[in-house]
């Protein structure tokens, strides 16, 4: 699977970006050597990408992050580290916007220097079980807010369709028709289709898998676990 | 195709509140609860519903009011020091017997505070939302489905009984997602509102919506009818779950996310051979003192987990009339207990200690 210089993860919030950003980091990491993973959510103040830190503290991933991030300070703010990603093109970024319209506006900041020096992926993160993007209109005015509001045009789609905890392989195998037809409608290719790690546990389920979702990104979650002993 | 949605809990409220029938939403935001607004404001125009972004907490109230006077299913929600500015017109609602949903999705406090989770706005919810004599309906739910469930059945409640039904929630459920169901709910027969302020067509003469008495006898008057009916509420509406206490000598009681912990502290006590249960309010008020107190007839001791210092727990005692030792496992500020500090005081309340000590 293509590995681009700056890969941006956007999409309705609650789509699942922080989690494809940090297992998509983590898998970068294993070709390259310097991973930079940029956690640019100026809207979501409790489960973010620092959650990871130590798994990506253990692949020599860097992370840029607020330091605002998971604390009480209610503000949005960009860390100011963002710059070097841009600066130093021996880096690999992963870059993991905030929901919507509003969290895109943050890559605005940044949309000319992208331009200018090519080799980036910019993935919608679909999620059919979210309720506010059940249907092509919803997903298609999504889309077209996060171009307005970042100044960067989509390049792929993700299809990241699940139900937490209660996703079974089937009820994403379900979706698969529902992302093409986005992929259709919008006119941008079908990157790949997220699955729990665990849903795809041997080579025969994963490739019949991929027969209906192509190509299969499978997913571990870090996500807070403090009410389990 | 699965027929669930993957939900936040803020955004399981406000579909909760919709399928309700509720077409007039006005609000301010404030996280931790924002999402709620925001949601209101996604589908409220394509229902030709109402969603108003009000100049300030006390100005949404305010719009309840009028809404809720005109006969309609209204709310509006904030957290907990935006909630705390709606008091004025809680109270109004109250003097009004007006029908009304109001959430608090509670963050870290007093003052400004923070803005991760917290349970610390109970006494607030429970017992002193206002000034004056009065009682609000207070559910506490501890799923994402529940928080679409509980904000249905709020309007039902509230229209039933004229009052002011209350989801008291916190950061960790508003902000976390779950698959949720949302076929369940089907508003049942619309509830007759001959009080309302819906026009006379000259046929009868005009009605008042009014909090203001002339007379003290007569505002007494009103109270007294007014807890008559909190009476009829507290028989038939208090709520409540239980979780392996049959058999248990101690009894967590928690709400909330805070029961979702302790439920994984009681598993870890029952494979220590610890006898534990579990009792759940969903009703805060009210508070479900009958089940409380036949357990304390069995029990040797209560363990409270709550995310504020001990405000449940007074209610604890209180039910138990105090015969049994009343433990309090507690963190605020918007941190989390945990299944370890819930388990320590299940050991230290099965060792028969002295919670005081």
């Amino acid at each position: 699977m293509h590995l681009a210089r700056i890969t941006i993860f956007a999409g309705h919030f609650g789509s699942g970006k922080t989690s494809l950003a940090v297992a998509y980091a983590l898998w970068a990491s294993k070709q390259k050597d310097r991973v930079i993973l940029c956690d640019l959510d100026i809207v979501n103040p409790y489960f973010r990408t620092a959650d990871a830190a130590e798994a990506l503290k253990g692949a020599g991933i860097r992370l840029v992050a607020s330091r605002f991030a998971n604390t009480n300070v209610d503000a949005p703010a960009m860390p100011s580290e963002t710059r070097a990603l841009f600066d130093d093109p021996d880096t690999t970024g992963i870059i993991d916007l905030g929901g919507d319209d509003r969290g895109a506006l943050a890559l605005g900041r940044y949309a000319g220097l992208l331009q200018s020096r090519g080799g980036y992926e910019m993935l919608l993160v679909i999620n059919q079980y979210r309720p506010l993007t059940r249907n092509l209109d919803d997903l298609c005015q999504i889309k077209e807010e996060i171009e307005t509001a970042s100044k960067v045009g989509f390049t792929g789609l993700v299809n990241n369709s699940n139900l937490a905890a209660e996703t079974t392989l089937s009820d994403v195998l379900a979706t698969a028709e529902f992302a093409a037809g986005v992929a259709a409608r919008l006119g941008l290719p079908l990157k790949m289709t997220a699955l729990e790690r665990c849903l795809v546990q041997g080579e025969g389920v994963r490739r019949k898998a991929q027969l209906t979702l192509g190509e299969i990104f499978p997913l571990d979650l870090y996500k807070k676990q403090g009410w389990k002993l | 195709m699965a027929s669930k949605v993957l939900m936040k809990g803020n955004e399981a409220i406000a579909e909760g509140a919709l399928l309700a029938g509720c077409r007039h939403y006005f609000g301010y935001p404030i996280t931790p609860q924002t999402e709620i607004a925001a949601y209101m404001a996604k589908k409220m125009p394509k229902l030709g519903g109402t969603f108003l972004q009000a100049e300030s907490e006390v100005a949404a109230i305010n719009m309840v009011i009028g809404a809720s006077a005109a006969g309609r299913r209204a709310m509006t929600s904030s957290s907990s020091p935006g909630f705390a500015l709606k008091s004025e017109g809680l109270s109004y609602l109250a003097g009004c017997d007006l029908p009304a949903v109001v959430v608090n999705i509670q963050r870290g406090g007093p003052g400004l505070g923070g803005i991760q989770p917290s349970q610390a706005d109970y006494y607030h919810a429970t017992k002193s939302a206002g000034h004056g004599d009065f009682r609000m309906l207070v559910l506490a739910p501890n799923s994402v489905q529940e928080m679409l469930d509980y904000a249905f059945e709020a309007f039902e409640l509230a229209d039933k009984y004229r009052i002011t039904a209350m989801l008291l929630s916190d950061g960790t459920l508003g902000q976390m997602m779950e698959p949720v169901d949302t076929a369940t709910k089907v508003p049942g027969p619309s509830i007759d509102k001959p009080w309302a302020l819906t026009g006379t067509g000259e046929q009868r003469p005009p009605n008042l919506v009014n909090s203001l008495y002339l007379t003290p006898e007569e505002l007494e008057g009103t109270v007294f009818v007014r807890y008559d009916r909190y009476k009829v509420i507290e028989e038939k509406e208090t709520r409540y779950e239980e979780y392996l206490t049959d058999d248990a000598d101690i009894v967590v009681v928690a709400y909330g996310a805070a029961s979702r912990i302790a439920q994984n502290a009681i598993d870890a006590a029952r494979r220590d051979g610890l006898k534990t249960g579990l009792l759940r309010p969903i009703t805060l008020w009210p508070f479900p003192k009958k089940p409380l107190f036949r357990l304390a007839q069995k029990a040797t001791a209560f363990v409270a987990a709550e995310l504020s210092m001990g405000q449940m727990a007074e209610d604890v005692e209180l039910a138990v009339r105090c015969q049994r030792p009343v433990f309090l496992c507690r963190r605020t500020g918007g941190v989390m207990i945990t299944p370890e500090e819930v388990l320590q005081k299940i050991r230290e309340a099965a060792l028969g200690q002295d919670p005081a000590a």
